[in-house]
C-alpha cells in the first residue's frame, strides 16, 4: 500500500533535510511544474480530483481556477499553507509539518506556480514549536538552493516563503479569519464575496490551503491524475491522513486509502476500546461533527460517505466516546470551547453559543428541567447553517445536535434524577 | 520605551507587509518575548511606532489568547482542556495543579514561578492529556510525572 505523504517520515528521527529530501526524489515536481503552463498544473490537480483536506472537501484545482490569471490579473498574489490545525481531536497536520517539511515547500511552490503567486505564507498555529523549527529550516535550505527566491531554477518565476506564527484562537484556521490575522487584525470572518481568490490578503488574489492538500502536490505532478485516483478505495481520489483519539488501546494516526471503513480505523489501526471502555459514539473528523454511533462503524471514511451518514469527513482525525464518559459532559466541552472561541462578530454565536453552554452546565449539574432539551433543539436550529456569518456556530451545533439525538435518554436522565450518572463529570467546571 | 532592538525587529517585520500597522501583532509578539508580557505602556509605545490607536491596537491584542494583557509567571502553564484531553481525564492534572501549586486558571503563584492558563487543544489528541510549560510539550501525562516536571522550571 502506497503512503506518498508519510513515506519518509519516521516518528522521532529527525526529518529529512535537503539533501536528503532530493535523493528520494524532492523537489522534482517543482522541475516538472516549471516546463508545465500555470493552467496546466491547475487542470492536472482538478482532474486528480484532490479535494481540500481541511475539512471542506472543495476540488482543489476547482478552488484555485477562480484566481484572475493573465496579464491583467492584480499583483502580487498570495498564496497560504493553513497550518493553524486547531480544531479539537485534530493532529494530521501536525504529522506532515514536524516530519516532513520540504513535502510542505515543495507543494506550496507547486500551488503558487498554478496561480502565479508570488508571495507566501505558512500559517502556523503558535504551540508547534517543533514544527516552526523545522520549517524555518527548511525554507532557508530551500532558498539556498533555489527552489525560492528570484528565478526559481531559471524559469522566470519567483516566490517569496514566509512562516507566520499565530497568537492563539480557532477563528483563524477559518481562511477569511485567517487573512484578517495575517494582515495584523482582530481573526473576525469577512463577507463573501468578494472570495480571497479574487480578493484576499491586502486585497489581492489568495488561496488559502490545507498542509495536507497542500502535501499532495508534488505526488500528483510527479506520478499523474491516473495513479492518484488508484489510491483511494472511494469516488474521493488520493490517500488520507486518519487519526484516532479517546479510550481506543493504540490512539496515532495513519496514511491510509480514502474510504477504509471506521470499523478498520477503529478496530484494526487503533486497535479497539481499552480494557474496561466499551464504544458508545465517535465524531468523525473533530469537534465540528456530528456523533456518528455503533450502526455507522462500517461507512467508509471520504466526503461522501460521511455525508449520506449525517456527519461530516471534517478533519479525518475522530474522536472516540466511551461508556464511561458522559455524553452530556462531552458535549459541554465541545460547546464551551465553541463559546469561548466564537469571535463574537455575530450575534446569535457571540450570545447563542454562551448561553448553550449554560443550559448544558445546568443539566450536567443536576439543575437541568425537560424544557432546558427544548431549548437547546431551538438553538440548534437557529444557530444552525445559514443564521450566522461564518461556520464556527453551525459547526458548534452539529455534535450538539446529533448528541441530543442519539443520547437523549442520557440527557434526559440527568434531568429526571437530579445528578449526572457519570462521576467524572462532576470534575468538570468552565474555563476562565 | 521600546528598545532598539525591538525596533530593529519591528522595523523588519514593517518591511514585510504594506502597511506598519499590518505588523502591529508581530510587534506585540517582539514585546511579549522581551517582558513576558504587554503592559499599557508598552502597548501604547508599539501603538504609536505602528501608527494605530492605542484602543485599536488594544482590542487587537485582547482578541489573541496568547497575547498577555496581565503580568505573567516566569513560567506559563498551558493545561490542554479540550476533548480528548478530557476523555482521557485531564481534570485529574488540573486539580493536581491547583493543589500543588496553589493556584487556579488564570492566577500566578505567589513566587513568580508560574502562571496556569487553559489552552484549547495543543494537537496532540492522540497522547492525551496534554500540557505546555513554556516550548516544552508534555505528553500521556500522570498526575505521577507533575512533580518532576514543575522541578525542572525554576
Amino acid at each position: 500500500m502506497e503512503k506518498p505523504l508519510t513515506q519518509h517520515i519516521v516518528p522521532g528521527r529527525k526529518p529529512l533535510n535537503l539533501k536528503e529530501y532530493e535523493k528520494v526524489g524532492g523537489y522534482e515536481s517543482v522541475r516538472k511544474a516549471l516546463k508545465m503552463t500555470p493552467a496546466e498544473v491547475q487542470t492536472l490537480v482538478k482532474d486528480s480530483n484532490l479535494k481540500g483536506r481541511g475539512g471542506a472537501g472543495f476540488n482543489t484545482g476547482l478552488k484555485w481556477s477562480f484566481v484572475p490569471m493573465g496579464p491583467e490579473a492584480a499583483t502580487p498574489k498570495y498564496l497560504v499553507a493553513n497550518a493553524d490545525e486547531m480544531e479539537p481531536g485534530t493532529f494530521k497536520d501536525r504529522v506532515l509539518l514536524e516530519g516532513n517539511p520540504h513535502q510542505l515547500i515543495e507543494g506550496m511552490i507547486v500551488a503558487a506556480y498554478a496561480i502565479q503567486a508570488s508571495i507566501s505564507y505558512v500559517f502556523l498555529r503558535w504551540a508547534y514549536k517543533l514544527a516552526a523549527q523545522e520549517i524555518t529550516q527548511a525554507i532557508y535550505e530551500a532558498k539556498e538552493a533555489g527552489y525560492l527566491g528570484r528565478n526559481i531554477l531559471g524559469s522566470g518565476f519567483d516566490l517569496e516563503m514566509h512562516l507566520h506564527t499565530g497568537v492563539g484562537r480557532y477563528m483563524c484556521g477559518e481562511e477569511t479569519a485567517l487573512l484578517n490575522a495575517l494582515e495584523g487584525k482582530r481573526a473576525n470572518p469577512r463577507a463573501k464575496p468578494p472570495f480571497p481568490q479574487v480578493s484576499g490578503l491586502f486585497g489581492k488574489p489568495t488561496i488559502v490551503n490545507n498542509v495536507e492538500t497542500l502535501c499532495n502536490l508534488p505526488h500528483i505532478v510527479n506520478n499523474g491524475v491516473g495513479w492518484f485516483k488508484s489510491l483511494s478505495k472511494s469516488p474521493d481520489a488520493g490517500t488520507k491522513l486518519y487519526g484516532v483519539s479517546g479510550r481506543v488501546k493504540t490512539p496515532g494516526c495513519w496514511e491510509l486509502p480514502m474510504g477504509v471503513t471506521i470499523r478498520e480505523l477503529l478496530e484494526e489501526h487503533a486497535g479497539g476500546m481499552q480494557d474496561g471502555y466499551l464504544f458508545k459514539g465517535l465524531l468523525p473528523g473533530g469537534a465540528s461533527t456530528d456523533f456518528l454511533v455503533e450502526e455507522h462503524l462500517d461507512v467508509p471514511m471520504d466526503f461522501g460517505s460521511i455525508q449520506a451518514a449525517g456527519s461530516r469527513m471534517g478533519t479525518g482525525t475522530m474522536i472516540i466516546m466511551d461508556d464511561q464518559t458522559c455524553p452530556v459532559g462531552f458535549t459541554l466541552n465541545l460547546q464551551h470551547f465553541f463559546a469561548q472561541e466564537s469571535c463574537g462578530f455575530c450575534t446569535p454565536c457571540r450570545e447563542g453559543l454562551p448561553w448553550v453552554e449554560k443550559i448544558l452546565l445546568a443539566i450536567d449539574k443536576g439543575e437541568g428541567k425537560p424544557e432546558h432539551l427544548l431549548s437547546l433543539d431551538f438553538h440548534t436550529k437557529y444557530l444552525g447553517p445559514g443564521n450566522t456569518f461564518c461556520a464556527l456556530a453551525p459547526g458548534a451545533m452539529e455534535p450538539l445536535q446529533s448528541a441530543l439525538k442519539y443520547f437523549r435518554e442520557d440527557f434526559e436522565r440527568h434531568i429526571h434524577e437530579h445528578h449526572c450518572p457519570w462521576s467524572k463529570s462532576k470534575a468538570w467546571q468552565p474555563s476562565i | 520605551m521600546l528598545t532598539i532592538e525591538e525596533k530593529h525587529q519591528i522595523d523588519h517585520e514593517i518591511g514585510l507587509v504594506p502597511s506598519p500597522k499590518n505588523a502591529c501583532i508581530e510587534a506585540l509578539k517582539i514585546v511579549q518575548q522581551s517582558h513576558g508580557w504587554v503592559s499599557d505602556e508598552s502597548l501604547q509605545d508599539v501603538a504609536e511606532y505602528v501608527g494605530m490607536s492605542t484602543a485599536e491596537l488594544d482590542s487587537v491584542a485582547t482578541f489573541y489568547n496568547l497575547i498577555f494583557r496581565r503580568p505573567v509567571g516566569r513560567h506559563v502553564i498551558l493545561l490542554c482542556d479540550s476533548i480528548s484531553c478530557y476523555v482521557m481525564g485531564y481534570e485529574g492534572i488540573r486539580e493536581q495543579l491547583y493543589e500543588k501549586l496553589n493556584i487556579q486558571y488564570g492566577q500566578t503563584t505567589a513566587d513568580g514561578r508560574f502562571t496556569l492558563l487553559p489552552n484549547c487543544c495543543l494537537g496532540t489528541c492522540d497522547r492525551a492529556p496534554a500540557l505546555m510549560i513554556d516550548n516544552d510539550l508534555y505528553r500521556n501525562l500522570t498526575v505521577e510525572q507533575l512533580d518532576e516536571i514543575l522541578s525542572k522550571y525554576t
